[in-house]
C-alpha cells in the first residue's frame, strides 16, 4: 500500500514519538505576525529560552497595519505598540522581518509563497488558522495558538497528533464565471463546517490539476472553514514552475535536486485514505454565503434555504443566521443590497484575483453609496497590479486602491464595517461581527462577484456581467 | 511573571471542579469568544471580562440575555463550561481560551471541539472533554434547573459528575496523557530533544538548501 503526502511528510519530520503518543514534529518553516506572537516571545524571554533555528522563522506585519497610510508612528497607539514589539522581538532573536520598508511586506500567507519560502514537502506552522493556504504547494501547513508559537520558537517543533486524511476530488471542468472560491465554498457547503474536524483534506481531480497555484491557495486557505486544520494539493509541474526563480527557491543544480524531492513527496497512486468524497465540478455555481458561517452558502441563483432542509441539530444556528442577517427562508440571495465591497485577504488578495475583479470593474462604476475597497495582499502584488494598470482600472470604476494588509477581513485596522452594514467580501469568514462591527453582515463570494456586487449595489450573478464583456 | 508563566511548571491536571456555565449553541467561533478588536495588545491581560463581549452586551453597552450575565451563573471562582458542537471554530487565536480562562473557565465539557482551539486549551492545561449529544443536553438542562452544584471533570475516571450523576466523557489519549502527567506545557520536553531535532533537520534536503 502506498503512502499519502501527509504520511511521507510526517515521517520525514518526526523527531520522535512522545510519551503521550503524540509526535514531536519538526517545523520546517515558521511564519510569524504581530498579533499572535508578542506573548510567545514574552514567554520565551521569561523562561530563559532561546530561538535555536532563527533562520527557519520569518515575520511580517499584516493584521493591524492601516491600508491608507503606513507612516510611523501609526495613528492607533496600540497598533504602533504591536508594530514596535514585533520589530524589537525579531531584532532580539535574529528573525527576519518584512516591514513595509523592506518592499516585501504583505499578508503572511501571500508573502510566504511569493518569496518562495513555501515549498513542497515542508511542515509549516504559523499562529494563524489560514496557514492551511500553504498546503497548495504540497506542504503540511497548519495554524497554531500562541503557546505553540512559543514551542516552535524554542524548539522548532510541536507536540501534535497526526490527522486522518480525506481525499476530496473535484472532477470535470468548472463553468465560466466559476472560480476557486466557489469550489471551496461548495466543498464546505457539502461537507459542513465541522465535517473536517480531525482531518487533513487532500484536494485532487481534474479541477485542481487545472488550477494555477494562486487558485489552489484560495482553496487550501479555506480548509479550516470546513473544520480541516490543513488541506493540500499534491505538487506537480504547476507547483515546480511557480517556484522557479522565486527569491528563496533554490537555483541551478539545487533546483533540479529540489524538483525531484518535491515531486517524490506527492501521494502514491495507491495511497490509502481514511475516506473519499467526489464532487462534479460542472455542477458548481458562483456561490454566496447567506448566513453566519462559511457553510451557509448557496448558488447565486438559489434562494435562502428553509430551516427544515437542515439536520435537526443545525436548525438553531440557521434560525440565528436568518435573524442576524435579516434574511428569510425562500428569499433570493441575488438582489440583496450591499453597503460595502471588499476585495482582498489571504484568500483572494493575489494578482489573479485582482485581474478577475478588474475585468468586471471595467464594465461599470461602483454604485453611488457603496464603499468599495481593493486591498492587495502584499507589496509585490501591489507592484505587479500597478505595472498592469489595474489600480487605474479600479480607481476609474470608483474603487479605492489601498496599501497591503489583512484589512477588512477581520478589521483589526481602521477598515471596519459600521452598524448593520452589509459587505460583499472576498475574504474567508462571515462570522457575526467579523468585519469590525458587532452587528455587521458579511456575504462571502469570489473577487469577481464582489466587483459585480459593487457595481450593481446588490448581489448579482457575475455571469450576467461577463456576458456583457467584449470578447 | 505572567499568569501563563506561573502556570507552566509541570502541574498534572486530573480533576477540575467548578461552577457550571452553560454556553449552548453549535459552531461558536473564536471571533464570537473574543472579537478581534480586543486583540490589539501585546499581552493577554484583561481579556477575561471581554469574553463573549458582543453576545453579552449590546451596542449601547446594555447587558443582553446571556448565561455569563445571568446572576445565577455569576458566582466567582473556578468554572466548568458546557458547550455543544464544534466549539471554538475559526481563528486560531489563543486569545479565545485565554479570555475564557481569565473569566474562570478551567475545563470544558462539550459535544465536539475545533482542532486548533482544542490544542490551544491543552497547551494551557485546560481539559476539553466530549460527551454524547444526549448527555450534554441533559447536563445543560440540569444546570439550568439548578446552577448551584459544581460540575467535576475527572480525567482519571473520564467522567463529568454533578451531584450524584456521572456521564462518561472522552478525550484523545495523547492530550489526556499530557494533562494527567503534567506535560501539557510541552516546551521543555521538546527542547530536551534538541540534538535529535538537529539530526532530523540535517536529514531534510531543504534545510541545507538542496546543496547535495
Amino acid at each position: 500500500m502506498g503512502k499519502s503526502l501527509l504520511d511521507k511528510v510526517w515521517e520525514r519530520h518526526s523527531v520522535r514519538e512522545l510519551e503521550s503518543g503524540q509526535t514531536q514534529l519538526f517545523i520546517g518553516l515558521h511564519l510569524v505576525h504581530e498579533v499572535t506572537s508578542p506573548q510567545a516571545f514574552a514567554m520565551i524571554r521569561e523562561a530563559g529560552l532561546g530561538v535555536p533555528f532563527p533562520d527557519r522563522t520569518f515575520a511580517t506585519v499584516d493584521h493591524i497595519i492601516p491600508t491608507d497610510t503606513q507612516v510611523r508612528p501609526l495613528a492607533d497607539g496600540q497598533a504602533e505598540t504591536m508594530m514596535s514589539a514585533i520589530e524589537s522581538n525579531c531584532r532580539e532573536f535574529g528573525i527576519r522581518l518584512f516591514t513595509p520598508e523592506s518592499g516585501h511586506q504583505g499578508i503572511v500567507h501571500v508573502i510566504g509563497p511569493e518569496l518562495g519560502l513555501t515549498q513542497p514537502g515542508m511542515t509549516i506552522a504559523c499562529g494563524d488558522s489560514h496557514t492551511s493556504t500553504h498546503g497548495a504547494f504540497g506542504a503540511v501547513a497548519f495554524g497554531i495558538g500562541t503557546s505553540q508559537v512559543r514551542d516552535v520558537l524554542a524548539s522548532q517543533c510541536l507536540a501534535i497528533q497526526r490527522p486522518k486524511v480525506r481525499r476530496v476530488e473535484v472532477t470535470g471542468r468548472l463553468r465560466p464565471g466559476v472560480y476557486a472560491k466557489d469550489v471551496i465554498l461548495d466543498v464546505i457547503r457539502r461537507l459542513g463546517v465541522k465535517g473536517g474536524v480531525g482531518f487533513a483534506y487532500e484536494y485532487a481531480g481534474e479541477v485542481f490539476d487545472a488550477m494555477s497555484m494562486e487558485e489552489r491557495m484560495t482553496v487550501c486557505n479555506m480548509s479550516i472553514e470546513g473544520g480541516a486544520r490543513l488541506g493540500y494539493v499534491n505538487p506537480d509541474r504547476t507547483t515546480v514552475e511557480y517556484l522557479r526563480g522565486r527569491s528563496f527557491a533554490p537555483t541551478g543544480d539545487a533546483f533540479t535536486r529540489a524538483e525531484a524531492w518535491w515531486t517524490s513527496m506527492a501521494s502514491d497512486p495507491d495511497a490509502s485514505f481514511h475516506d473519499r468524497v467526489s464532487i462534479d465540478g460542472r455542477g458548481i455555481a458562483p456561490t454566496v454565503t447567506w448566513g453566519i458561517n462559511p457553510g451557509q452558502a448557496i448558488g447565486v441563483d438559489e434562494k435562502v434555504p428553509a430551516a427544515a432542509a437542515f439536520a435537526a441539530d443545525e436548525r438553531a444556528t440557521v434560525e440565528d443566521a436568518y435573524e442576524y442577517m435579516g434574511l428569510a427562508a425562500g428569499q433570493a440571495i441575488a438582489g440583496t443590497k450591499i453597503d460595502v465591497a471588499f476585495i482582498g485577504s489571504c484568500t483572494n488578495g493575489r494578482l489573479s484575483d485582482l485581474r478577475e475583479a478588474a475585468k468586471v470593474a471595467r464594465l461599470g462604476r461602483v454604485k453611488p453609496g457603496v464603499k468599495a475597497l481593493v486591498v492587495p495582499g502584499s507589496q509585490a502584488v501591489a507592484r505587479a497590479a500597478e505595472a498592469e494598470g489595474l489600480h487605474e482600472t479600479f480607481r476609474a470604476a470608483g474603487f479605492e486602491w489601498r496599501l497591503p494588509g489583512c484589512s477588512m477581513c477581520l478589521a483589526m485596522n481602521p477598515d471596519k464595517l459600521s452598524g448593520r452594514q452589509v459587505c460583499a467580501s472576498s475574504s474567508n469568514r462571515n462570522f457575526k461581527g467579523r468585519q469590525g462591527s458587532p452587528s455587521g453582515r458579511t456575504l462571502l463570494m469570489s473577487p469577481a462577484m464582489v466587483a459585480a456586487a459593487a457595481i450593481e449595489g446588490a448581489v448579482v450573478d457575475v455571469r450576467d456581467f461577463l456576458s456583457k464583456a467584449p470578447a | 511573571m505572567t499568569d501563563q508563566a506561573k502556570k507552566s511548571a509541570l502541574l498534572p491536571v486530573t480533576r477540575v471542579s467548578g461552577r457550571p456555565i452553560p454556553l449552548p449553541g453549535n459552531d461558536i467561533d473564536t471571533d464570537r469568544i473574543i472579537p478581534a478588536r480586543f486583540m490589539t495588545a501585546i499581552t493577554f491581560d484583561g481579556l477575561g471580562e471581554l469574553a463573549f463581549r458582543d453576545a453579552r452586551f449590546g451596542a449601547d453597552g446594555k447587558p443582553l440575555d446571556h448565561p455569563m450575565n445571568d446572576p445565577r451563573f455569576r458566582a466567582k471562582g473556578p468554572r466548568v463550561a458546557i458547550v455543544n458542537k464544534n466549539f471554538g471554530c475559526g481563528s486560531s487565536r489563543e486569545h479565545a481560551p485565554q479570555a475564557m480562562w481569565r473569566w474562570g473557565v478551567q475545563a470544558i465539557v462539550g459535544e465536539s471541539f475545533a482542532d486548533i482551539f482544542f490544542g490551544n486549551c491543552v497547551a494551557m492545561g485546560i481539559p476539553c472533554v466530549t460527551a454524547s449529544e444526549a448527555d450534554v443536553a441533559s447536563l445543560l438542562r440540569a444546570v439550568e434547573a439548578d446552577p448551584s452544584q459544581d460540575l467535576v471533570v475527572d480525567l482519571d475516571a473520564m467522567t463529568a459528575t454533578r451531584g450524584g450523576t456521572s456521564v462518561p466523557v472522552s478525550m484523545p489519549e495523547g492530550a489526556r496523557t499530557q494533562l494527567l502527567r503534567g506535560t501539557w506545557d510541552a516546551t521543555r520536553i521538546l527542547v530536551d530533544a534538541l540534538p535529535k531535532v538537529r539530526e532530523t533537520a540535517d536529514r531534510l534536503p531543504y534545510v541545507g538548501g538542496f546543496a547535495r
